[in-house]
């Protein structure tokens, strides 16, 4: 069989994460009962007018300067005529012929190293609303809450070439997203959504095959899925000497193939015309200075901070800065307790394990970091032992308690009284008269039968270093 | 001279309005939009060759809202407007997706 290359270029929408909506006052809160963020306004109600979210625009800018773009200061927007009931104005506002960010790129890494994909352009445009369909009296049903919901299009060129590198580039947006604060990006509750143009060509060749378009992509999994099965297809057909037809196709991830969606859903002469009812958009040098000047520390700035400042190796300040939200824990725990690595190791080790476990993203992780970095201090200052402070930690990861008092409570404290010691070491010694006289003959090997028992009888109060000295002065004593 | 409206124009028309037009109806259509057509085609005889391209009628820029939450839960006003509803949502004919 001949080799392919596979070519791949992504339209993301990505949900801003603004308070209302793009041209109207309605919440954009996810999962509030149907319509009840609803106006005439998002709901397209005759003699309604827009008026833009100035957040909007600062979001817009934000992610295209993250991304390196150019910024068209001269912007305005544009109606995109198609009808269907999601879309109760008939027309959506978007950007065609000048969005606000064009031309430029992000760098992703993959197990063949960097590379860079370019961004073509990213334009303001809105949600539409949701359909349902009822089962019992065969209709739909719409909620217009998504409806006005801001989103911004990234378009990439052409670039990827694998399911791999559509994931880390996917992945990389997300963080930038994340981090510069304009999404959360959640793919399950579709403020970040994809839809993958692939064709596939010769290898060696040059001219592009003819694209096919797919939608309905709600993971990464089913995107990598979507990707193999749609390249799998097109080549299948190139083998029996049939054509590719340019064509939008719908995802199905349960079958694991996808179906051509019918011409009439995908109308594509939208007659585009600019928006009558929306002046254009203005954007000052000072402006984007302004908006350069507050951007973020961004994760790859971050990482190569946590090794300079912190002497952290790169694959922990990789880890830590995966997520913006974890990232800020584990330096406000690191801030707290003035040591950085063992913050640090707290995270990469006890954190890590019960995200894991408990199948957690790292935004929900929520404990305060005040009780981590006192937990540490009191494993530092040997008030706990280190094998109770984890015990203690499980419990402000699940519910944020204060291990200060928990562990004076449940008296896990290290006692720094010798009484106590004294007390149970005597205790121990006139209990086991056979093995003490070993030891004081000079039977070194007892000494940790005697300190293994304190540590059982202390339950872990008293550390081993003070076991150890406190026998060792009792044996000097009594020879 | 303006773009003819010929009879594929017409039907591409329809479909996109998503119009089902009787014969009749589609010339008199038909005849309606080439006469929009030949009115605007009165522009062209602007010599605009030094003209700023315009693309809003208003010399305003920028105007903007605060990303303050103004409205509230008003589903009652809104879906009195909808010709069909059912558990506060607008019904519409069975759509696919």
């Amino acid at each position: 069989m001949k080799q392919y290359e596979t070519i791949i270029g992504l339209e993301v929408h990505v949900e801003l994460a603004t308070k209302t909506k793009i041209f109207c006052g309605c919440s954009t809160e996810f999962g509030g009962a149907p319509n009840t963020h609803t106006c005439p306004v998002c709901t397209g109600m005759p003699g309604s007018l827009p008026v833009l979210n100035k957040k909007v625009v600062e979001f817009a800018l934000k992610a295209g300067i993250a991304a390196n773009c150019q910024i068209n200061q001269y912007c305005k927007f544009d109606r995109k005529n198609y009808f269907y009931p999601d879309n109760p104005q008939n027309y959506q506002i978007s950007q065609l012929y000048l969005p606000i960010c064009h031309d430029g790129w992000v760098e992703i890494v993959t197990s063949a190293g960097k590379k860079k994909v370019r961004i073509h352009e990213m334009h303001m445009e809105e949600d539409a609303g949701k359909l349902i369909h009822d089962e019992w009296e065969d209709c739909s049903l719409v909620d217009y809450n998504r409806s006005g919901v801001p989103l911004i299009e990234i378009v990439s060129e052409p670039d990827m070439r694998s399911s791999e590198e559509v994931i880390a580039y996917l992945e990389k947006l997300r963080c930038m997203m994340q981090y510069l604060g304009v999404s959360d990006c959640k793919l399950q509750e579709g403020s970040m959504r994809a839809d993958v143009n692939l064709s596939v060509r010769e290898a060696g060749t040059e001219k592009f095959g003819t694209r096919t378009e797919m939608k309905n992509l709600n993971s990464f999994k089913a995107i990598a899925r979507a990707i193999e099965g749609e390249r799998e297809r097109q080549i299948e057909l190139l083998e029996m000497g049939r054509p590719v037809i340019q064509e939008t196709r719908r995802w199905d991830d349960n079958k694991e193939s996808s179906h051509a969606m019918r011409s009439k859903e995908v109308a594509k002469d939208y007659r585009y015309f600019p928006d009558p009812d929306l002046p254009p958009v203005h954007i000052s040098d000072a402006w984007i200075q302004e908006l350069r000047a507050s951007q973020p520390e961004l994760r790859e700035e971050k990482q190569q901070r946590y090794q300079k400042e912190y002497g952290l190796p790169a694959y922990d300040a990789g880890i830590l800065t995966e997520s913006r939200s974890l990232s800020e824990l584990f330096e406000n725990t690191a801030q707290l307790c003035g040591n950085a690595k063992k913050a640090a190791n707290w995270f990469m080790v006890e954190v890590l394990r019960l995200m894991k476990e408990k199948a957690m993203d790292p935004e929900q992780v929520s404990f305060a970091p005040e009780h981590l970095a006192n937990l540490i201090l009191m494993v530092e200052k040997k008030e706990v032992s280190a094998q109770n402070a984890k015990k203690v930690f499980e419990k402000v990861f699940d519910e944020d308690i204060d291990p200060v008092s928990y562990i004076e409570e449940h008296g896990l404290k290290i006692v720094e009284d010798t009484g106590l010691l004294t007390e149970t070491l005597n205790r121990i010694l006139e209990e086991n008269p056979g093995p003490l006289e070993e030891l004081l003959g000079g039977k070194e090997k007892v000494f940790g039968f005697f300190v293994g028992k304190m540590m059982k009888e202390l339950k872990g109060k008293a550390s081993p270093d003070a076991v150890r000295e406190a026998l060792n002065k009792e044996i000097e004593k009594r020879r | 001279m303006a773009k003819i409206i010929d009879d594929e124009t017409m039907e591409n028309v329809c479909i996109l309005a998503k119009l089902s037009l009787s014969e009749e109806e589609k010339e008199k259509a038909k005849a309606d939009m080439q006469r929009m057509l030949d009115y605007v085609e009165k522009l062209d005889e602007l010599d605009t060759d030094n003209t700023e391209p315009l693309s809003h009628i208003f010399g305003d820029s920028n105007m903007f809202r605060e990303d303050v939450v103004t409205n509230g839960d008003n589903k009652e006003a809104m879906l009195a407007n909808a010709p069909k509803a059912k558990e506060w949502q607008y019904q519409v004919p069975k759509t696919i997706g």
